[in-house]
């Protein structure tokens, strides 16, 4: 407990562990938020051609400038990644091919190439070499407080397009065509919704690694699609879930040596989406399996009501009460709840038990079977 | 000049996707202030020619005139109503917002939607009969209440021409009426409406025009020069008397359903 509180601590005063957790927090706001787009345009398998189509661009940029300054690396990996996703798109466009395909062909290409790059770069007999390998699975605790300025200000830049933009991408996400027939340029709205995920996408490369970036477009806002049914929410809730997994998920790695920031990341997100998956209302299992019960049991009720109003009926008198076989014989597959499905009836009054132990309707009950009945005619 | 007494004019459209045409030197003119129903058989072309005069898809060829000028410069004379199952209804949005979209051409960029908005979005809904229903999630819409939901989107775009692209597909027969009275309302204010439609058993008795298709133009025009056995035939194939013997029992088979 105490240890918690240290670390509680020390993301305030000491000065890497808050760079981290600034850092994180921002990747995950930004791809988050852009994320909702991606997936709601069913686009998720593109932010991970992206991250991968963006490694070459790293080790190039570093080839030509000789620098490893973030600003140099994020540039280079969102050229790169850029050209990567055009390519993707006019491949779409121009050729028979689909986008799966399209997707699959740039990713393994660009990412191969990437890896060659980073080998031969590795062999250089140069000092500065080391490190870019880190942009596979990312290293969190490598953050300065220079790369935080950086993917803050692209951060800020993003949200303030996107929010710019806001109508026109709900629009063309929603119904391209519509938006077209209005005249809306799709194409060019399109490009520029796909260079802001590649923005997102190049924030987190330093911290969550090329190899598993796209989680953190995809799986926030998978998590905030099932607890809201409104956009502007949803993508408040995505960044909300991808800064805490990428502060509680970098935070992990950095107090384990040698654990890689972006897996642990990405497992937080995970952990995040099962929770969301499980548990929120309306879209969660659990929520889904409560209603089933609860259906379940009201046709159980209602079923052997009816019984017991039939039998009631049958025999002219409402005091007529029936032993409990009777009644299960009427609803042999359901024979084996009868007597709870009883229990419950007699809890609110619409059935009585006799003394020899028989059962019979109450008036309550037969006012009740007669309100179904006529609401199940009135549809 | 005579071209401005037309509302939609066609010449030479022909479209292609891959080598293969879709849609072969269509010719069509529409006066306004009718009610035209594109009918023919699966594949013949049908949305293809709506999308095209919308500058959806590209044509290989041809032009489109709306009111005697091209369709880019006349967009806000125009109304459309996509097919119901060309957008995700699962989209976390609400059937208000969906209909203000129908006035974001107007708002033009940036501009966010706002109370006048919101008010001409509202009385759409009730004139579609979906009053009620403002908040409500898209997803938990009825096949008919989207489509009447598209129907109001497509009001607010205050236009003088509508397409729309089998508005009567799936809905029940309550959406049924209650379109085709719309319909007839946008028709009485001069309004021209052109329908991809179906069910050539309701041409006759909802539609004033026609424009039969089947990857090349059959014929165009009202409904009783143009809706003959002949031109069916030459449509469908020579099929069309076993055709109509069978929708008259798919028909039958479907009311039974409804009922």
């Amino acid at each position: 407990m105490t240890e918690i509180l240290t670390l509680l601590k020390d993301l305030f005063t000491d000065y890497t562990l808050r760079t981290v957790a600034m850092g994180s927090a921002t990747l995950g706001i930004v791809s988050g938020a852009l994320g909702c787009f991606a997936v709601l345009r069913k686009q998720s398998l593109l932010g991970d051609a992206i991250s991968h189509a963006a490694l070459p661009g790293i080790a190039l940029a570093f080839l030509f400038t000789g620098s490893k300054s973030p600003l140099i690396i994020v540039i280079g990996a969102a050229i790169i990644g850029w050209i990567g996703t055009m390519f993707i798109m006019s491949i779409v466009k121009h050729t028979r091919i689909k986008s799966d395909s399209a997707l699959g062909l740039v990713l393994s290409s660009f990412f191969g190439f990437g890896l060659v790059l980073l080998t031969f770069i590795q062999r250089m007999p140069t000092a500065n070499q080391a490190g870019l390998d880190t942009f596979l699975f990312g290293q969190a605790s490598a953050l300065l407080e220079r790369d935080i300025v950086v993917m803050g200000v692209l951060g800020l830049v993003v949200l303030a397009i996107m929010s710019l933009f806001w109508k026109e991408f709900k629009l063309i996400s929603f119904d391209p065509d519509f938006a077209a027939s209005n005249g809306f340029p799709i194409q060019k709205l399109d490009i520029l919704i796909t260079s802001l995920i590649v923005i997102a996408i190049v924030i987190g490369l330093q911290t969550v690694g090329v190899v598993l970036m796209s989680a953190m477009v995809v799986a926030p806002a998978a998590a905030a699609r099932q607890w809201t049914d409104r956009l502007s929410l949803m993508i408040i809730i995505a960044a909300f879930f991808g800064a805490l997994a990428g502060v509680s998920g970098s935070m992990i790695s950095s107090l384990t040596s040698r654990l890689p920031t972006g897996p642990t990341i990405v497992l937080c997100i995970s952990f995040l989406v099962g929770v969301s998956m499980l548990f929120a209302p309306n879209r969660g299992l659990i929520w889904n399996w409560l209603r089933r019960q609860r259906n379940r049991r009201k046709l159980q009720l209602e079923a052997v009501l009816s019984n017991l109003y039939e039998l009631a009926k049958q025999h002219g008198s409402i005091d007529r009460a029936h032993s409990k076989a009777v009644l299960e014989a009427m609803s042999p597959d359901r024979a084996e709840s009868v007597d709870s499905t009883l229990d419950e009836l007699q809890k609110r009054r619409w059935a009585r038990v006799t003394t020899n132990n028989q059962w019979a309707i109450t008036q309550k009950g037969w006012d009740e079977v007669e309100r179904f009945l006529k609401e199940s005619s009135k549809k | 000049m005579e071209n401005d007494k037309l509302s939609i004019e066609v010449a030479d459209l022909t479209v292609a996707y891959h080598d293969k045409p879709v849609l072969w030197d269509i010719d069509l003119s529409v006066p306004p202030g009718v009610l035209m129903a594109i009918v023919g058989p699966n594949g013949a072309g049908k949305t293809t020619l709506i999308k095209s005069i919308l500058g959806l898809v590209k044509p290989a060829a041809g032009q489109v005139l709306i009111y005697g000028k091209p369709y880019e410069e006349q967009r806000n004379l125009v109304g459309y109503v996509p097919q119901r199952g060309s957008v995700d209804w699962d989209f976390p949005t609400s059937v208000l917002d969906v209909v203000m979209m129908g006035r974001y051409r107007a708002l033009g960029w940036i501009k966010r939607p706002g109370k006048k908005e919101r008010d001409t979005a509202m009385e759409a809904l009730d004139k579609v009969g979906m009053g009620d229903f403002i908040n409500r999630q898209i997803s938990q819409l009825s096949g008919g209440q989207q489509q009447r939901v598209f129907l109001a989107r497509a009001l607010v775009q205050d236009a003088e021409i509508y397409f729309m692209d089998e508005p009567f597909q799936g809905v029940d027969a309550t959406t049924e009426r209650a379109i085709i009275t719309l319909l007839r309302e946008l028709r009485a204010e001069g309004k021209t409406v052109v329908v991809v439609h179906h069910d050539l058993q309701t041409v006759t008795e909802y539609f004033d025009w026609v424009t039969l298709i089947n990857v090349r133009r059959i014929a165009s025009g009202t409904v009783d020069e143009a809706f003959t056995e002949q031109n069916l035939r030459l449509a469908y194939g020579g099929r069309v008397a076993f055709l109509s013997h069978k929708q008259k029992q798919s028909d039958q088979v479907g009311s039974k359903q409804q009922g």
